[in-house]
């Protein structure tokens, strides 16, 4: 009993502390009914890998400089439904797609896109820090390459400064750009790989948990760094931290693992509300015991 | 006596032995010699090659100058400079791993980043194959395949019977297999979060594989690369056979380097070569023929221990990084 | 179809980056690249597989086909004029008897003499030479091999009645396809060949056209012999067989031996580290090298030991140390380092709770490496040893310069016998540049292969069963 009250407060507590220190939480109610459109939109999609069904009929609508948070328990598909949104999925061999994603209108599902195109505009953080094996600025600069940056050396070396101050790293690392990724903590690792998310301009950034391998002093300044950066980039965070949900983003949406008849296991949508409503009155019972507690 | 009449004599209740078993020790110290032998079998080849390489250079005939300097192998003339010897074995080599870096190297990428678990469980045993089979074989081949084959298409006038060409490639096929083999280890070793990382920042599966994984790798494929090299200096029945066993003698400035001294279309004896002839033919202990294998057994030594210690440094290089 | 922003559609982007249309350009390259990439990777693949394939081809190729063939005396009029049908009987079905007395009335006596002193026809009777003579040269200080060898066999000696009575002469060969797709172009070969007059030795209509396996059972059986035509691999096989004997009592205990103490019992020390890498160094050593050190050792200082002379009183079993056992040990010391590791990576992949467990019951460190561990690992270490064992045989630069005999006919005997070896006939064979003796090369060649591929196929048998059985 102790656990579910001291969940809901701490989400409740966190749902006025934003209220309090930032005014702009005050989020446009109309963006979840669909008036206004969002950067990303999915319509009934559901994703298969081989013959089993991990994610069913997930239609969502991501504002645009918003923060949207993807919940729920283990194995309710919602990374899989974030990888879907930039086809990371395609990388899996028996992995399918079904329905649309509709990025600015266009189906990035439809035949002939090609996924290397998607992924450009749309960009992705990854759990685990990923440097790759060369120097910061290296990894910073590989992916302004590979999309055809043709500035000459001091352009380039302004694109790696904007996008390192970008992810609050440059002070920190501004004397430092010839020694490798790895020598960087872990949380410094992290926003190395949001600085090289950013640097290729993208519009939407994904991040699937980004916080979950670091402590809680990196998780901050992480959390930090993405209300700065909403106000240029969507974003959307697939977390299991509820707190941080309720922390950091402007919508929630809740899944949950469902058993059908066949007695397969496939993640649903259950709710998609504005934050505060999600966690201080959510409209589905499943979210409500979710949030408080009883199961997850 | 039992615990119980121990203790009522003010013993400890147990009695543990304490005096080691004999047969442990004696087995201890015959499985210790059995691995102590390596370093008696390496002493035996540095002694043997050093002693008789000693009398090699003995001989009024010969100085380590010459024989380090000069380019003329011609024993029955008093020619011992060993540069026309490590010329053919250094430019088959070379051929050789021309011909097998790419081949190894793409191979490896294909079976690691492109092939699905089948097509890669049927291949890599295929492959294996190939460094199975005897060198003698390779020779056979050398002869009766490659060396008409290059005849045909460059002219018989232009390819000689024995000639550098045919050797080199088919030691190139020889060890291709140690360039993938280590190289797709290398490269399946990489994490694939790196991979996905690069995915994410909109590059194409050649991008990905080629400045993300190989550059990832490099140590690994590296290593791979210097063992083939080791094992292409080492070889001898293929360029025994392909390359024959008229040593190139050179003189600078005198002979022009494209049209002779690297002519690949002419035979180069090679050191291991040279080595298999003499001691095919007769030949008595205590010559300066039979002593000067010796010399050239411990160049050829050397290069190999080298190439292979660089190996290793690469290896452990590699195993730092993602172990 | 493009994905795009709203804003970079319109051709807004900072200046270095490319605008739509000059990505689109570019996705377009890229992407075509990665395509050609692809398509090169798995060319190489496959230009890998066909090369082993070619090479199989060239093998096979060269062990099978059409021959021109002219007999000195035609098989099938010997074996008629014995009595038999010429139809089912073949110069290999005479008995032994009856090829004795066509040797008789078709070979010299003095060739008849040569041929006895090397090997008796009969235990209990000569043929060519009369007793006193025999007793005589016996007795002498350098008596010939057929003193102290075994008769002859079978097989011997109708390789013998094949080229002392026959005389087999092959003047031309094709190879296996060309034989099997245009043979009537051999014919024309051969005709063309007379009529510009290339083949001095005979005259066209003693020619015979037919098909030859040059690959054929016999061929295994036969001893070796100058004639290509007439020579079989016998001898090389029995000295390959004698050579892996060897080679195997010799690295095997030895090498498990020192993988057992360097996996089990050494500590972590500057000697043991110095082991171990030492071992490492020495499976990159070329064999040659190897070949070196058994010629200057075995041959050289151990030879009253390698010929035999302290194990026999009077006359040595070999006049130098060129011989089984001074090869045999060679290739033992080539073996080594590869059983070594190989047994140590068995040995490393018990798992260490099955120590634990053997020592926390109080026994000693060898009660449980004998029984625990090795039972275990002894699938693993046995795949080792037969991988290393079947490079081994295939290995011909050692024997070389251990002095593999360049001509030998009989059997070998025993440890101390002259021998050659498998990889030997073929390389001899390959040198010479008669295409008859390439063809034997080949087919000397597939019955290398053939052994090789059954001792990698048991391994691999015995690698699967054994990771089955631990699952």
């Amino acid at each position: 009993m102790t656990n579910e009250t001291s969940t809901e407060t701490r989400v409740d507590r966190v749902i006025e502390e934003r209220k309090t220190t930032d005014p702009q939480t005050q989020v446009e109610s109309d963006s979840a009914t669909g008036s206004v459109p969002g950067v990303i939109e999915t319509k009934d999609m559901s994703v298969y890998y081989g013959d089993f069904r991990a994610v069913a009929d997930v239609s969502l609508d991501f504002g645009r400089n918003e923060i949207s948070a993807l919940i729920g328990p283990s194995g309710c598909g919602k990374s899989t439904v974030l990888r879907s949104l930039n086809r990371m999925n395609d990388l899996v061999a028996t992995a399918r797609t079904e329905g649309q994603v509709h990025y600015h209108g266009q189906n990035i599902y439809a035949e002939g896109v090609d996924p290397v195109e998607v992924r450009r505009t749309i960009g992705m953080v990854f759990q685990k820090p990923n440097p790759f094996p060369k120097s910061i600025y290296d990894n910073i600069a590989w992916g302004a390459k590979i999309n055809g940056f043709r500035g000459n050396k001091s352009e380039m070396e302004d694109l790696v400064h904007e996008a390192l101050v970008g992810a609050a790293l440059w002070d920190e690392v501004k004397d430092k750009l010839g020694d490798s990724g790895y020598s960087l903590s872990g949380g410094q690792q992290q926003r190395l790989c949001i600085a090289r998310a950013i640097a290729v301009k993208p519009d939407v950034i994904l991040m699937d948990e980004p916080c979950s391998s670091l402590d809680p002093i990196a998780t901050l300044r992480i959390e930090e760094l993405m209300l700065e950066l909403k106000e240029n980039y969507s974003i959307i965070i697939v977390t299991h931290n509820m707190q941080q949900a309720a922390r950091v983003s402007d919508k929630t949406a809740f899944f949950n693992v469902k058993l059908d008849d066949s007695g397969m296991r496939t993640g649903r949508l259950v709710e998609y509300s504005p934050t505060e409503q999600l966690f201080t009155s959510p409209r589905e019972k499943d979210t409500e015991d979710y949030i408080t507690g009883r199961f997850g | 006596m039992n615990s119980d009449q121990r203790v009522a004599e003010g013993q400890s209740p147990n009695s543990f032995r304490s005096k080691p078993r004999l047969g442990e020790t004696l087995i201890r110290g015959f499985l210790f010699v059995c691995g102590a032998l390596s370093i008696a079998i390496t002493i035996g080849i540095v002694y043997e090659l050093g002693t008789e390489s000693f009398l090699f250079f003995q001989d009024e005939r010969v100085t380590i100058v010459d024989f380090l300097t000069t380019t003329v192998w011609q024993p029955q003339v008093g020619g011992f400079g060993i540069w026309p010897l490590v010329l053919g074995t250094l430019y088959i080599a070379v051929v050789a791993m021309v011909v097998a870096v790419p081949m190894g190297l793409a191979t490896a990428i294909y079976l690691s980043e492109y092939a699905s678990e089948r097509v890669r469980g049927f291949f890599k045993p295929v492959l294996e194959v190939l460094v199975g089979i005897p060198t003698v074989v390779y020779g056979f081949f050398a002869l009766t395949f490659m060396t008409p084959l290059l005849r045909s298409v460059f002219g018989s006038n232009v390819v000689g019977f024995f000639n550098v060409l045919s050797a080199g490639i088919v030691v190139g096929i020889l060890i291709v297999p140690l360039i993938s083999s280590l190289a797709e280890d290398s490269l399946r070793a990489v994490p694939d979060s790196l991979r996905q990382a690069a995915y994410a920042l909109g590059a194409s599966k050649m991008e990905v594989s080629t400045r993300v994984v190989v550059p990832a790798a490099l140590s690994g494929i590296a290593a791979g690369v210097v063992v083939a090299m080791s094992r292409a200096v080492g070889e001898t029945m293929v360029v025994t056979l392909a390359a024959g066993a008229a040593a190139r003698n050179f003189t600078f400035g005198e002979d022009s380097l494209f049209g002779y001294i690297l002519n690949p279309f002419q035979g180069a004896q090679a050191m291991t070569g040279y080595v298999a002839i003499t001691a095919s033919g007769d030949i008595a202990y205590n010559t300066i023929d039979y002593n000067s294998i010796f010399a050239i057994g411990l160049t050829l030594f050397f290069m190999t221990l080298g190439l292979n210690s660089l190996s290793r440094r690469f290896v452990s290089r590699f195993r730092q990084k993602y172990e | 179809m493009t994905v795009t922003a709203p804003e970079r559609e319109s051709g807004q982007r900072d200046g270095q980056f490319p605008t739509e249309d000059e990505y689109q350009g570019q996705l377009g390259r890229r992407t075509r690249r990665a395509s050609w990439f692809q398509a090169a990777c798995l060319l190489a693949l496959v230009i890998a597989v066909l090369a082993l394939a070619t090479l199989l081809y060239t093998i096979i190729n060269d062990s099978f086909g059409l021959v021109a063939i002219v007999n000195q005396n035609d098989p099938e009029d010997i074996v008629a004029g014995l009595g038999h049908d010429p139809e089912v009987f073949t110069i290999a079905d005479l008995s032994y008897d009856e090829m004795v007395d066509l040797l008789e009335a078709n070979v010299s006596s003095g060739v008849g003499r040569r041929l006895e002193r090397e090997q008796r026809f009969y235990e209990h009777r000569l043929v060519f030479e009369d007793e006193g003579t025999w007793t005589e040269i016996c007795a002498s200080d350098a008596p010939p091999t057929g003193c102290t060898a075994g008769p002859r066999d079978q097989a011997n000696l109708a390789a013998l009645v094949q080229e002392r009575v026959v005389m087999p002469d092959v003047i031309a060969s094709y190879q296996l396809v060309p034989s099997l797709l245009r043979p009537e172009e051999f014919e024309q070969e051969v005709e063309q060949g007379f009529a510009a007059g290339r083949f001095t030795d005979h005259t066209l209509d003693q020619v015979e056209i037919e098909w030859r396996a040059w690959f054929n059972p016999t061929f295994l059986v036969t001893p070796q012999n100058s004639t290509p035509e007439v020579a079989g691999i016998r001898t090389a096989i029995l000295g390959s067989a004698w050579l892996v004997l060897i080679t195997v009592l010799f690295a095997v205990p030895v090498g498990v031996g020192a993988a057992i103490y360097l996996v089990e019992y050494a500590k972590q020390s500057r000697m043991n580290d110095f082991i171990q890498t030492n071992i490492n160094n020495l499976a990159g050593v070329p064999s040659i090298i190897y070949g070196m050190l058994g010629l200057a050792i075995f041959v050289r200082v151990l030879e009253p030991f390698t010929s035999g002379a302290i194990f026999t009183e009077g006359v040595p079993p070999s006049e130098d140390g060129r011989t089984i056992i001074a090869a045999g040990l060679t290739l033992g010391l080539l073996t080594l380092p590869v059983v070594i590791i190989s047994a140590q990576e068995a040995l490393k992949a018990v798992p260490d709770s099955l120590r634990h467990a053997g020592l926390a019951l109080g026994a000693t460190r060898w009660q449980t490496v004998r029984s625990q561990i090795i039972p275990v690992a002894l699938p693993g270490i046995l795949t080792g040893t037969i991988l290393a064992v079947a490079r081994a045989i295939g290995e011909t630069a050692p024997l070389i310069l251990v002095g593999a005999a360049s001509f030998i006919t009989t059997d070998p005997t025993g440890p101390f016998s002259k021998f050659t070896a498998l990889p030997i006939q073929i390389f001899q064979w390959t040198s010479y540049p008669q295409q008859e003796f390439h063809n034997i090369a080949a087919a000397a060649s597939v019955a290398l292969l053939v052994l090789l591929l059954t001792l990698n196929a048991v391994a691999v048998i015995l690698r699967n069963r054994y990771s089955r059985r631990a699952e």
